[in-house]
Parts: structure tokens; C-alpha cells; sequence
């Protein structure tokens, strides 16, 4: 396709840094009325964060941003949809108990008097979806409606609100095929229309078919923008892992030949997320998950965990069945489960670095009179502070003052306590910075070589293949593909994860 | 060597924050304990002398008993970011209930009063039971179930008793109501001796203050109360601990019910019926317990319903008469939240 005149938006070297991160290094984009540009890279490129200040929902620390040959301020959310700017997020801005018409005029409610005009409000509604060509039902609540039928709404109101540039997040995530297929036909119209498009999707095998032109990130800057057709699959994967320095994970130690199996999970399902996943893991070993998020990774291991209740298979640890109903059974039969979202599932905030570390295993510290042993509490904290050198004034400072990687390593502190024979570890690394990350992964050679059995669920390709001895590419809740480490290249684990041939 | 230089700044560091938190809690109990004496002597001037006079104070203390020991039940419902509104029906029911049986028994003494307090009991944990199931199964809002126990045990106290007070064949009871905690030792040394009730209370406090700072149970219900889901992921068993708080508050709601059987010689329908469920409420916020769940101390319960009792003391006192009363406490609510939470952020930017 031809990109003639002024681009629709210009983003000119933004630049954006967290304490501790350069998200943003320079990131310079163009997008043309009547386009689709897909915006790919790995998890931590830069992509949500650049997006967010074209949303106005973070202000960026340098850099301009132009719409129309005109420099805009995009101060807030409100301006940039005033702007013209319209973002479809992943997880969807929609109030679930209004219907369809409530809201797509949320905002902007048009009124007589002191009434909403409800006729008004319904006849805006069904103009947008006319124009989109899709029927929906309008006096439902919106929770009531499909994934599929939620998008469709989203994209009405972001239409309706004469948004031109329009950025979708992950869309086709959680739609079935023929949803697909709808999206991209009322893609196609809105392009028809002259809106700009910025699709952001990890589904590399759907780009061909429906972007004009792939923008690639990494690492914060924009490493490669082609049109579709010169970009060929390889390319595009190369560009997003580059090539890049290993150096800051630890040689791992060989499994013995001899290791005993110490987690053996058999046809484990809870469907949709897993569906018959069977592996095992020896003593010493680390095992990586890798795939695409939303694959079913992580509900493997809350399956394995007890965190949710399996609804078919096995899972033993050291040959004994286990049966976990609830993470408590998990815990005794001795899995430790480091979860994801440490500020959702891993810690209790509000709390003291202490009182979370011992959260898990407070029996150990309860004496013959029932009560809470504090100075064993204390020591026992102290000792966890030095030994993973949790940055923290004392063991009494409350866990939500520390950064990202120290409340990393008090959840750590919180699993190490307990002495456990399985490790499942969900993304140990995510949002923490590089020195955290190093000391993070000298202590899993660590667990291993102190026997230990490890799962990694990780979406960082360098960290699956830097620290696994084994590699499993999860897809559709189902194991794909098993690697060894000497097989295992960011080319293949990221083509059996998006399921294009390789 | 630089490995070294680390691990000795921070066992330093650790040090050194501890002689600072140390510091801090000291500074603050001796704030506390300051202010309460400021605002006792400048109350004392207003009172033109009678406020601190022992036989005063004492008084103060009496009243606030039965408050305050629904007021430390509902601090364990309140740190899980639940909320139990049943309380002040469960006393009425409870003390209609175990005058009943009191009555119903052919034995007193002791025996007949250990028999009521632990009919008064189980029917408080029971209640509390009641309460907190759907909470817990179903994860419904505690302010609609003990909104349907308040209802329930409020409707029931009439019914068994037929509206009217149920009076103690018994004097038994009365030495606990009524009573002074070694009354002829105090009164040998010309001092006023504690009401029962007051020691009653204290036992409370103290004991359940120890039960939520020290002991296991009590972690957890911080715990949850902060952060549900990591604390089931550590293996918290969060049905129990979560049961086990409306359960301590009703058993907490009988407790205030049988003193206050015993005090009036009779079991009424009508002792709960009032402000007591808000004013327990109240008593936990102005104590610094956060509604949000995750934080709190029995401790500063007790001297909310403390501050509180003492306001309404001194109003007395001093002549306001009872409406006016009810908007300087709303008014004094209000400030001690905001001024709470102001004093907070100022912290958290300092």
C-alpha cells in the first residue's frame, strides 16, 4: 500500500523512564489514515507503555507527539479522546452491569432537559453499529454478553466518539476463529472509513492478513518497520529477540543421570485453561514453560499448586499422589508456589516484611504456649534479609514501601522457609530489574542443586532459554513441543508458541 | 570483599531501624497517653473538678463496659473488612434467653451462673456461625447477613419474652453485675473498688488483644483482612479463621448481654435495641481499625470506646442535654477519622 501525504500521527522520539528502567529509548512511529500498523515484540518491549502515552494515560518524559501536522498535548485520557485518539485495551473499559447503549454514551450522554434522551442515547448506539454493519442486542447487560460481542461494543464506542486513530490491544486473544474473522471485517471497515490502526498482537501467523505495515520493538526502541510483504516470519521473530547478552544467568549444574523424578504430573486438565498436560521433573532439574500469555501456563501450575482444583489427571510428588483441594495441601505435600502478580497473590501489602516471610509457615513459630514467637520471627527474617539481600530498613517495614525486585525476594523468603521439594516459580523475574534478576536466578541454581525440582513459567524468551535445562512451548493449554536446551532457539520455541510453521 | 562491605551495611542498617522503630513506638505511646491526660485535666477544669474525682472515673469505666466489649468482638469482624451489625440484637436475645434458663434451673450459685454464661455463649457462636456461613461459602456481603441476624435475634428477643424484661428468679447474679472486684479490701483502704463488670472487660481486652497480636489466628485475620487470595495461596485456612471472627464477636455480644442481665436482675429485649451496634462501630473506628480490613489494635478499641464514654461523661457533666450530645459525638467521630487519616498521609509522604 501507498503512504502518501501527512501521516495521521506522528510519535517523535519519546523517551520514558521507571526508576530503575529506560522503557522508552527513542521510540519514533509513524501511522497513516486508512492503515494498519502491527506493533509486535516481546513482553516488556515498550509496547503498553508507548501506548499508554498516546492514550494519555501516562504523560512520556521527552519527545512529541503530532496528529494532523499538529503538534498535540496529550494531557489526560479525556484529551486524547478528543483527539480522536480511541483505545480498545485487552481486559476492555466497559461498566459491566450498563448495556450496550449505556455504554457506548457513557460520557457523553445526550440529554433533554434533565433527562437523559434515551431515544437519543439509542439512536447513536444503532447509527455506529450500522456503520460497523453488526447487530447486537441492546438491552442486555454487558457481562451477559460474549468476549467477542464486549470488543464489539468497545469498538462502537471509540467510534462513536469519532475516533480516527484507533489502537487495539491483543483483540483476537480471546476470540474463536470466525470471531476473527468478524474483527478483521469490521477492521477493514473502519479503514475504509479512514481510520489509522495500530494492531498490537503476538499472533504473528494473523498479521498477513490483516496489518499493512509491522513495526517491531525491543528493549524500549523500535528496532525495524516494513510493509508485510518484505517482512517474512523469520525476519520479524529476529528482529523481536535480537541478539542478545546472556551472560547474566548462571551455568546451570547438570541433573544427575541418576536423579529421581520428583514431580511427575499425569493428564493434568481443568479445562479450557489445560488440557491433558503430562510431564515430569527430576530432582535438580528446571523445567521452563514458555508460550504465549494467555496459553494456559499459569493454570497448569495453580493446578499442580492446588490454587485451583484440577478436574482430571495426577500429580505426585516423590511418587506419592497428590490431591490438592487448596494451596494448604499443596504446601504440605511440599510444593512452594511463587505466583505471578506478587502484589495481587504474593504478598499481603499492609503488612510487615517479617509478618509476610513467615505468612506461610507460621507452625514453625509457635511455641509450647500457642503464641507467636516474635524474636524467632525477627531472627529468622534478619536471616532471610542478609542471605537474598532484601533491600529493607528492617524486618518491620512494610512490604508495599519496597521495590518490585524486594518484594520479589520477600515472596522468595516467604517459600524458601518452608523447606520445599517443588518449586513452582510464575514468572520469578517480571518487572524487576536487571541485578534483582541475576540474584533471582543464583538462587534457583541453588534450590536445584540443593534438590530441588523447578518449574519456570516464563514469558521472557531469554530467561526460558537461559535457565531451563528442559524447555516445554505450551500452547492451547496443551504441551506443543518439548526441547532440550542444546534444541531449544528463540526461533523455535516462539514459532511453536504462535503455532506458525518453522 | 565488596560482598562483605553489603552483608555489614545492612546488619547495620538493621540495627540501627530498630533502635529508630523503638524510638517511634515509644514517642507515640507517650503522645497517647499525653493527650488523654491534656484533654482529662482540661475536661476537669470545664467539669469545675469533678471529672477526675475516682468515684467519676469509675463511673466512666462502668458505662463503657458494655460497648466496649461488643466494641472488641466487632475489631476482628472489621480488620477482615467485614462488618457485624448484629451485635446489639444478640445482647437483647442472649440476656432473654439465659434468663429463661436461669429461671428454668433448679440449682444457683456458681453453677447456675456458669450454666447461663455458657448457654449465653454458644447461642452468641451460634449466631455468629449463622452470620458468617454465606460469607464464607458464598462470599456475600457481611452487611446484609448480620443485617438478617440483627432482624432476626432482634424479632426473637420479643417473641420469647414477649416484650417485656424477664426478671432473674435468682440473686445470684448480682455480685457480678452489681459487685466490686475485692470490694472490702478497697473499701478497708478508703479507695473505691473496680465494678466487676469493668474487671470483666479488661479480662477482655487484654485476653483478646493477646489472642489477635500473638497468637496464629490472629495473624490470619490480618492476613485476609489485607489480602484474601495471598493469603489463601499461603496456605491459610480462610474459611476457618474468617468463621471464627463472627463467631468471637456474637460470643462477645453474650458476654455484654449477661453482664448486663446481671446488672438489671433481668433479661430484656430491649437492652440492645438502641445505639449500642453503632456506637460499638464507632468505638473501633475512632480507635484507628480500618474499615478497608488489614489493620487495627483491641488496644485502641478500648480507648475509643474509652474517648467516647468519656465525652458523654463529661457532656453530663457539664450540663448538655442529650440531643445536643449526639451531634457533638457525630461531630467528634468525624474529626478523629479525618485527623487519623490525614496524619497517615502525612506520614506516608514524610
Amino acid at each position: 500500500m501507498e503512504t502518501p501525504g501527512t501521516p495521521l500521527l506522528q510519535m517523535r522520539d519519546i523517551g520514558k523512564s521507571f526508576p530503575g528502567v529506560r522503557a522508552l529509548d527513542g521510540v519514533t512511529l509513524d501511522l497513516y489514515a486508512g492503515e494498519v500498523l502491527a506493533l509486535v515484540g516481546e513482553n516488556g518491549a515498550g509496547k503498553s507503555t508507548l501506548m499508554k502515552i498516546l492514550a494519555g494515560a501516562q504523560p512520556a518524559d521527552s519527545g512529541d507527539i503530532v496528529i494532523d501536522g499538529q503538534t498535540a498535548a496529550i494531557t489526560s485520557p479525556r484529551k486524547a479522546e478528543q483527539l480522536g485518539i480511541g483505545m480498545i485495551y485487552q481486559e476492555f473499559n466497559l461498566v459491566r452491569s450498563l448495556n450496550a447503549v449505556d455504554n457506548i454514551v457513557l460520557g457523553y450522554e445526550p440529554v433533554r432537559g434533565l433527562f437523559i434522551d434515551e431515544r437519543a442515547a439509542r439512536e447513536r448506539a444503532t447509527n455506529v453499529f450500522a456503520e460497523l454493519g453488526i447487530t447486537l442486542p441492546l438491552n442486555v447487560e454487558t457481562a451477559q454478553l460474549s468476549v467477542a460481542q464486549q470488543q464489539m461494543i468497545e469498538i462502537a464506542k471509540v467510534l462513536s466518539r469519532h475516533a480516527r486513530i484507533i489502537v487495539m490491544d491483543e483483540p483476537s486473544a480471546a476470540l474463536t476463529d470466525r470471531e476473527i474473522d468478524r474483527l478483521f471485517e469490521i477492521i477493514r471497515t473502519l479503514k475504509a472509513k479512514g481510520a489509522g490502526i495500530i494492531y498490537i498482537s503476538h499472533r504473528l501467523e494473523e498479521l498477513p492478513r490483516i496489518a499493512d505495515r509491522i513495526t517491531v520493538m525491543r528493549d524500549g526502541r523500535v528496532i525495524e518497520t516494513r510493509a508485510i510483504g518484505d517482512f517474512p516470519p523469520d525476519d520479524i521473530v529476529r528482529a523481536m529477540v535480537g541478539r542478545r547478552l546472556d551472560s547474566h544467568f548462571p551455568d546451570l549444574p547438570a541433573v544427575a543421570a541418576d536423579a529421581p523424578v520428583m514431580l511427575s504430573v499425569r493428564n493434568l486438565t481443568n479445562a479450557p485453561m489445560v488440557n491433558g498436560v503430562s510431564f515430569e521433573v527430576r530432582r535438580g532439574e528446571i523445567v521452563g514453560l514458555a508460550g504465549l500469555v494467555g496459553a494456559g501456563r499459569t493454570e497448569i501450575v495453580r493446578a499442580i499448586a492446588g490454587a485451583d482444583i484440577a478436574t482430571a489427571g495426577e500429580v505426585d510428588i516423590e511418587g506419592n499422589v497428590l490431591r490438592a483441594r487448596n494451596p494448604r495441601d499443596g504446601i504440605s505435600a511440599g510444593i512452594a508456589f511463587i505466583t505471578e502478580d506478587r502484589k495481587a497473590q504474593g504478598l499481603v501489602l499492609g503488612m510487615s516484611v517479617r509478618e509476610n516471610i513467615t505468612l506461610a509457615h507460621l507452625g514453625q513459630f509457635v511455641d509450647r504456649d500457642l503464641l507467636i514467637n516474635r524474636a524467632k520471627e525477627e531472627d529468622v527474617s534478619e536471616q532471610y534479609i542478609q542471605e537474598l539481600r532484601i533491600r529493607t530498613p528492617s524486618p518491620e517495614q512494610t512490604v508495599s514501601n519496597l521495590s518490585g525486585g524486594n518484594q520479589q525476594k520477600v515472596v522468595l523468603a516467604k517459600w524458601l522457609l518452608g523447606k520445599a521439594k517443588v518449586f513452582l516459580f510464575d514468572e520469578p523475574t517480571r518487572g524487576i530489574d536487571i541485578g534483582a534478576k541475576a540474584e533471582i536466578y543464583n538462587l534457583m541454581v541453588k534450590l536445584a542443586q540443593g534438590g530441588a525440582a523447578i518449574v519456570m513459567v516464563s514469558s521472557e524468551l531469554p530467561e526460558v532459554l537461559g535457565m531451563s535445562h528442559r524447555i516445554l512451548v505450551i500452547r492451547g493449554g496443551r504441551i506443543v513441543r518439548e526441547l532440550s536446551r542444546a534444541q531449544a532457539t528463540p526461533d523455535v520455541v516462539i514459532a511453536a508458541a504462535t503455532g506458525a510453521a518453522a | 570483599m565488596q560482598e562483605a562491605q553489603v552483608q555489614a551495611e545492612l546488619a547495620q542498617n538493621l540495627t540501627e531501624d530498630k533502635k529508630k522503630q523503638a524510638r517511634a513506638y515509644w514517642i507515640r505511646v507517650a503522645a497517647a497517653i499525653g493527650l488523654l491526660v491534656v484533654i482529662a485535666i482540661l475536661v476537669n477544669i470545664a467539669s469545675k473538678g469533678s471529672f477526675l474525682e475516682p468515684r467519676n472515673i469509675i463511673n466512666v469505666l462502668r458505662q463503657i463496659t458494655y460497648g466496649c466489649i461488643l466494641a472488641v468482638g466487632e475489631t476482628f469482624v472489621i480488620i477482615t473488612a467485614g462488618i457485624d451489625l448484629s451485635v446489639g440484637s444478640l445482647v437483647s436475645l442472649s440476656g432473654v434467653v439465659m434468663a429463661m434458663f436461669a429461671n428454668a434451673m433448679g440449682f444457683g450459685g456458681v453453677p447456675l451462673i456458669i450454666a447461663t454464661l455458657l448457654v449465653g455463649l454458644a447461642l452468641g457462636a451460634a449466631a455468629g456461625f449463622v452470620n458468617a456461613v454465606p460469607v464464607v461459602k458464598l462470599n456475600l456481603p457481611s452487611f446484609i447477613t448480620t443485617l438478617a441476624m440483627m432482624l432476626i435475634a432482634e424479632g426473637l428477643s420479643f417473641k420469647l419474652s414477649h416484650g417485656r424484661p424477664i426478671p432473674l428468679n435468682s440473686p445470684d447474679f448480682q455480685s457480678t453485675g452489681i459487685g466490686f472486684f475485692l470490694g472490702p479490701l478497697f473499701t478497708s483502704l478508703h479507695l473505691p473498688g473496680l465494678p466487676n463488670p469493668v474487671i470483666w472487660m479488661l479480662v477482655i481486652v487484654v485476653g483478646c488483644s493477646i489472642l489477635l497480636m500473638r497468637t496464629r489466628f490472629g495473624r490470619y485475620v490480618f492476613a485476609l483482612g489485607g489480602n484474601e487470595e495471598a493469603a489463601r495461596l499461603a496456605g491459610v485456612n480462610v474459611a476457618r479463621a474468617k468463621t471464627l471472627v463472627y463467631v468471637i464477636s456474637g460470643m462477645c455480644a453474650a458476654v455484654a448481654g449477661f453482664l448486663l442481665m446481671a446488672l438489671f436482675s433481668s433479661g430484656s429485649p430491649q437492652t440492645g435495641t438502641g445505639d449500642e451496634m453503632l456506637e460499638a462501630i464507632a468505638a473501633v473506628v475512632v480507635g484507628g481499625t480500618s474499615l478497608m480490613g488489614g489493620r487495627g489494635t483491641i488496644v485502641g478499641t478500648f480507648f475509643g470506646a474509652l474517648l467516647i464514654g468519656m465525652l458523654y461523661n463529661v457532656m453530663n457533666l457539664i450540663g448538655i442535654e442529650s440531643y445536643t450530645q449526639k451531634i457533638v459525638l457525630g461531630a467528634v467521630i468525624l474529626l478523629a477519622v479525618v485527623i487519623d487519616e490525614l496524619r497517615k498521609r502525612y506520614l506516608r509522604k514524610a
